[in-house]
């Protein structure tokens, strides 16, 4: 786009940004990592649900800057890391990535449609999951199985979650 | 440069964390070791919030349990209060049967002992109309005709209005239209019992000289031809003087004071003596007379010759004198009251009233 094409399309050409309380910064994906951590200790049936990766896909879409939304992945990974068995950097490196190219997406499209979210965070579960595998089999070689139909009907489950999830952080 | 960088600062910035982390990654890798440090304060500020987290999350629990258990005690003691209640009901009407049974009993031992044709029926229903009147569950195919007496163990209850083929109906002794013909146990008055529309009944035609008493028994008498003589009516419990000639006594009918659930219908009667009023003794004690002092205190009679108390008694020994030719007797005058003895503190007092039993 060009400055003249900018300017004939004005403010709704180009989807908004929106501000982002700085506690909400904060404590959703603190939440989020302490339930990955907390929850499925007490319902296993839990530990499908990735919300470090949902609260990152969320906050890169707000804030449609891929450097905000890589920073903001990378440091939601990083917690994550150091609170489970894996080397530092593996859920970093995937959540940056998740980061990065969310808040590129969210620059082309609207995301605030139910649908969409639940499209962009079901895609964004499998590339997450995907990067996560590659990282653990290639570079770790650790076994690491990637069931198709199970990761299918998380990322469906995660996206159903998404959705209530991102309108209960909108009004944060 | 400065141009270049600002144009590829997304992937730019992407890249130095990238390769940052794979560097942090290599080097776990390679050296096999973890980040101890990294590691360590992520635990140390982990753990403090996992305890508020596990306070927070047992103490809920145990609310929820605690509440649950509450619940669980609210439905208990719902469920405890309808077996309760169930029971009860359980409780009440087993007594009713009970009842019901001794009731059964103590009719089918009436109806043994009694020298007149019985037979035993159950109130199935109250007559409509504001009279004081019946259904019972046998007929004339049993039997029963009009003008039959309906009677309790306990005394006599109504007679037949009217027979149907498979019940009948039954006018009380408390309705106005009825009339028995009865007689006082005491003093063997006469008298008709009419129903007054309430518990109690009126006996008629008692002249007001007639001594009636409280808790005296009236039985029928048999004028009437409908009731058996010496089946009990009833107990006095008002006696006043009527407006007239005769006395308003009122009796409390003995055959209604159970209720009415089941009656005996007299088939054949047969008249039975009325019972004597029986006046229950009992023994009372009372201490010999006092001994006399000396000297003897005045005699407290007057003499007078034998025979003669009154003046009619003194005219007539005069008589009798001036027949026979004798001196005629002079009554002496009493002497004065004497001194009055001083009262004993152990003087006897009269008996009580005993109330009259059947």
């Amino acid at each position: 786009m060009t400055e003249f094409s900018d300017h004939l399309l004005g403010q709704r050409g180009r989807p908004r940004r929106r501000r982002i309380r700085p506690i909400a910064f904060l404590i959703a994906p603190l939440f989020a990592i302490l339930f990955q951590v907390y929850a499925p200790r007490f319902a296993w049936q839990l530990g499908f649900l990735e919300l470090p990766l949902l609260v990152t896909v969320y906050f890169a879409l707000l804030r449609r800057e891929p450097v905000t939304g890589l920073l903001i992945g990378c440091f939601v990974g990083l917690a994550q890391d150091v609170l489970s068995h894996n080397p530092l950097g593996v859920f970093g490196i995937s959540k940056t990535l998740v980061g990065y190219f969310a808040a590129s997406l969210s620059q082309r499209v609207d995301v605030e449609n139910g649908a969409v979210r639940f499209m962009v965070a079901s895609f964004f579960y499998f590339f997450h999951q995907f990067t996560f595998w590659v990282l653990v089999s290639s570079l770790l070689s650790q076994p690491f199985a990637l069931g198709f139909l199970e990761t299918l009907l998380y990322g469906v489950l995660n996206a159903a979650v998404a959705v209530p999830l991102y309108a209960l952080l909108d009004r944060l | 440069m400065e141009s270049i960088l600002n144009r590829y600062r997304n992937i730019t910035v992407l890249v130095i964390v990238l390769g940052a982390q794979l560097l942090l990654l290599a080097y776990q890798v390679k050296s096999r070791q973890e980040v101890p440090a990294i590691r360590g304060w992520a635990v140390a500020a982990y753990v403090p919030v996992a305890k508020i987290l596990e306070g927070v999350r047992s103490n809920t629990l145990g609310l929820l349990d605690r509440y649950s258990d509450l619940l669980h005690a609210q439905d208990r003691n719902r469920n405890l209060n309808r077996e309760v209640e169930r029971l009860r009901l359980e409780n009440q009407f087993l007594k009713t049967e009970l009842a019901t049974a001794d009731r059964a009993k103590a009719l089918s031992l009436f109806q043994q002992r009694s020298p007149s044709r019985l037979l035993a029926a159950r109130v199935v229903g109250m007559v409509t109309g504001g009279a004081r009147e019946v259904f019972i569950d046998r007929g004339s195919k049993d039997g029963i005709q009009k003008g039959m007496a309906v009677i309790t163990p306990d005394g006599i209850a109504g007679k037949i209005t009217a027979a149907y083929s498979s019940g009948a109906q039954v006018l009380l002794l408390t309705d106005p239209s009825f009339g028995a013909g009865v007689i006082s146990t005491k003093s063997r008055i006469h008298g008709t019992v009419k129903g007054q529309g309430h518990g109690s009944v009126l006996v008629e035609y008692i002249p007001n000289e007639q001594p009636v008493a409280v808790g005296e028994w009236f039985f029928t008498s048999g004028d009437d031809r409908v009731f058996p003589k010496g089946l009990p009516v009833g107990r006095v419990h008002l006696v006043r003087p009527g407006k007239m000639f005769f006395q308003e006594v009122f009796l409390t009918p003995s055959g209604l004071h159970n209720g009415l659930e089941e009656v005996l219908v007299v088939i054949e009667g047969v008249h039975q003596p009325v019972p004597e009023q029986q006046e229950v003794e009992q023994p009372f004690h009372t201490l010999e007379p006092p001994p006399m002092d000396e000297p003897a205190a005045p005699e407290a009679q007057p003499v007078t010759p034998a025979g003669i108390d009154t003046d009619a008694d003194e005219i007539l020994a005069r008589y009798k004198a001036a027949r026979s030719g004798a001196p005629a007797p002079k009554a002496v005058p009493p002497d004065p009251i004497p001194e009055p003895a001083p009262a004993s503190p152990t003087a006897p007092t009269p008996a009580p009233a005993q109330p009259p039993r059947r």
